[in-house]
Order: structure tokens, then sequence, then C-alpha cells
């Protein structure tokens, strides 16, 4: 199959997660897969945070809009989206954070009557892959977890302490992680992910063997349509990947397979597995939408951003092109050098329109 | 000996190796990158003792030496197997 053009359409695309920086969001590299793949229609972003860094970079996004954070429900994303729309049509979105997904998912005919498309997975199999169902619902289809708990309380650790093996890691419902060396880190992470994140907190035990992450784009059906594995090269204090290469791993690929089958996911993920040292692959985490790191796929042939817009659009794609092992990422941060009023506009007026 | 991983590793000329299998990577200096590429063309241990000799000009007992401990370093690594 030949490299992905969009050239031709002549569309406007919505994308989300425009923050860069030390805890980078997808929107940014979205969009310049989508550019690279020859996309000469408007990028509309659509942020959260008048701060996100990809608001000020130029030839970027074409207009910027900030939205109503996903909690406070769908009503006032809809007054705000119906605000959009009557500045500029939107065609396609992909949306990138995980807690915005959900609201998007729910959304999808009121979205469809405002003639905007979107690729994402239905409500089931995005609940199916929530932290805290993972360990239910994937051993019975062969896909080892690590041993996880599900805590409601500080002291459940305390109860658990005769059966846990520490270091373990400590997790939050949505996002964060840490690595807990005993009973009393154990329990101050906790405390500190509940005041956060709420209720449960997860608590998995550490698989010591070789991290893979996979960006992966599935038809709905059962079938992965793309997929590109890599492994972290460069981890920040915070434990994101900064760097990363393409590897070729046929056990690794038939073990996403069967995560994407079991799923019948449909749209962009991430899978997180670790090899374990005796060669037995265990899924920690599946992220419903595409990863920061998403360029390496364009960039070692498979440009899934390109992709997700083709099918939102009604294309029909098999697969997409073979990607290059050995391919290699490392992320670069770069001052951008702006005009105050830039930040007038979106902080007063809740947009830029270039 | 079993050197199927081996022959997956993508090698450098310049003695930077790198496993697609699991995106490890390596370096070798010169006499190591002449031994891994004659494994890779599939030399058997006694040919390759042979070529480090004429190559780098060593007694074959320093040869073998070096190559069995080259290789005791490759077995660590999983990258052969008895």
């Amino acid at each position: 199959m030949t490299k992905l053009n969009l050239s031709h359409l002549d569309i406007t695309v919505a994308v989300s997660g425009l923050k860069t920086g030390d805890n980078p969001q997808p929107g940014v590299p979205v969009i310049r897969s989508l550019r690279s793949a020859g996309f000469k229609g408007k990028i509309v972003g659509l942020v959260y945070d008048a701060m996100e860094s990809g608001i000020y970079l130029e030839g970027l996004a074409d207009e910027v809009y900030q939205m109503p954070y996903p909690s406070t429900g769908a009503e006032s994303f809809l007054t705000r989206l119906d605000y959009i729309l009557s500045r500029t049509k939107v065609h396609v979105v992909i949306p990138t954070l995980d807690s915005e997904i959900p609201l998007y998912i729910r959304l999808e005919k009121e979205l469809m009557q405002r003639g905007i498309k979107t690729f994402l997975p239905t409500e089931e199999q995005f609940n199916l892959r929530d932290k805290i169902k993972l360990a239910q619902f994937f051993p019975p289809k062969g896909i080892d977890i690590p041993k996880t708990h599900l805590l409601q309380s500080a002291d459940d650790i305390y109860k658990l302490r005769d059966e846990l093996d520490f270091p373990v890691i400590i997790k939050g419902r949505l996002y964060e992680a840490y690595k807990a060396l005993n009973l009393f880190e154990a329990q101050k992470y906790f405390y500190e992910l509940q005041a956060k994140w709420g209720l449960p907190i997860i608590m998995q035990e550490i698989i010591p063997g070789d991290e893979f992450n996979v960006v992966i784009v599935g038809d709905g059906k059962g079938h992965c349509l793309g997929m590109v594995p890599q492994r972290k090269l460069v981890i920040t204090d915070k434990g994101k990947g900064f760097g990363g290469v393409v590897v070729k791993n046929p056990g690794l690929e038939s073990y996403a397979t069967k995560v994407i089958e079991a799923l019948s996911w449909r749209g962009p993920c991430e899978l997180e597995i670790i090899k374990s040292e005796d060669g037995v692959f265990y899924l920690i985490e599946i992220n419903p939408r595409f990863p920061a790191w998403v360029r390496l796929a364009e960039g070692s042939g498979q440009n899934q951003p390109a992709a997700t817009v083709l099918l939102a659009m009604g294309e029909t794609l098999h697969s997409l092109p073979p990607f290059k092992p050995g391919t290699l990422f490392i992320r670069h941060a770069e001052d951008i050098i702006s005009d105050i009023s830039l930040l007038g506009d979106i902080s007063v007026n809740g947009e830029l329109v270039r | 000996m079993n050197t199927n991983q081996l022959m997956t590793l993508a090698v450098n000329k310049n003695g930077f190796i790198f496993d697609p299998e699991n995106g490890v990577s390596y370096t070798v200096n010169e006499t190591g990158l002449f031994i891994l590429q004659k494994m890779q063309d599939g030399l058997q241990n006694g040919e390759i003792i042979s070529a480090l000799c004429s190559e780098f000009d060593v007694e074959k007992d320093q040869a073998r030496s070096d190559y069995e401990h080259f290789l005791a370093m490759l077995k660590a690594l999983s990258l052969v197997e008895d």
C-alpha cells in the first residue's frame, strides 16, 4: 500500500490537546502528521487552557477555540460547539485526551447532526479497557494482566500486606502512576491520587522485563488497520517517553492483535505491554487515543492520524503501509516566541483566528 | 549453536548493533564487529578463529580465548544459544 495522501480533502479537521512540554498531549503531533500527509484544509485547535503551547505555534492550527472542561457536561460542550460552528465548519474531530473521549462517544449522534464525523470506539469498548476492568475482562481471553488490586481505602493496602511483593505500582483511575517501595509509600500515593482522581485506586504488581508501547488504529470489527510498536529509549522522571525506536517483534504484534480482537476496538489507541523475563507478554494499559509519540508512526511509514481522518470520512481502508523498524524519535523542547496579544485573544475571547 | 537471534541484528559498519525485536542497541569494537559479521555469514567456530588469526595477526590460542570470551557475552545477552 502506498503512503496516505490527504491533499484532495478540502475539509476542516478539529484536534484537541495542544499542550507540549514535559507532559505533552497528542494534538500537535496529530496535526503535524495530517500536514505531512499533504492536508491543505483548515485545522481547528480545541484547547482547555490558554497556555497550551501549540496555540502559539505558527502554521499549526488556523483557528483555536477554548472548550469547556468535559466535567461541565454535554450541554455546555454542545453550546460551545454550536458557537464554533457559527464561525467555521468542522467536518472531522480527533479528540486526543482520555477525559474528553467519553463525551465525544456519547455525543456521536449530536455531532453527526452537526455534520461532524469521528472515528472512535463504542462506549462498551471504551469501558472494557478501563484500568479497573482490565483484570476481569482480559485474562479469560488468554491475555495476561499483572496481578491487580482495586483499592477503596488506604487500609486495603495494609490488609493485603502479606501478599504484596514491593515495589508495586499505584495508579490513578485516569492519570498518573507511582512506584511504591513499601507500605508507607503506597499509602502516601494512595491519598495523593485519591485527592486528584477519586476512587478506586489501582495497585498493580511490577513485572520485570522489556516495556513496549504500540500505537494502533482498529477497524471496530476486530482487526488492526495499522500498528507501530516502539521501545522507549529516553524516559523522563515523570515516566514519559522522550525518545524511542520502532521495533519489529512478531510475538508482540500477535499479542497486540489479540487485544484488539478481544475488544473489537474502533479508532486509535495505545497499548502498554511488558514482555517478562520469561517471555510472557502482559497488558499494562490501553489508552483510548493516540499517544503523544504518534509522529513516530508517521515517520516510520504509517500515518495513522491521516488514516483516522479518511476512516472518519467514510473511506474504506483495509490496511496501512508497513512500518520501518529502527525508526527513531527524540523529543526536542523548543521555546516559541510569540506576542502577548495572542494570549490576550485566547484568554479574553476564548478564540484565536489567524 | 543457535544463532537465529543474532541473524536478526542490524549491524552497522561502525560497530553499532540494533536488535529490531526488542529495540536494544549495542556497540562493539573492530574485533567484535569482525566476529559478528563472520557469524552472520554462517562461519563455524574454527573458521572464525582462523579468520581472526589472519585478520589481526594473533596466535591461535589468543584468538580462541578472545572469541570464547566474546561468545560468552553474546550468550549472556541471549543473542546466541547452545
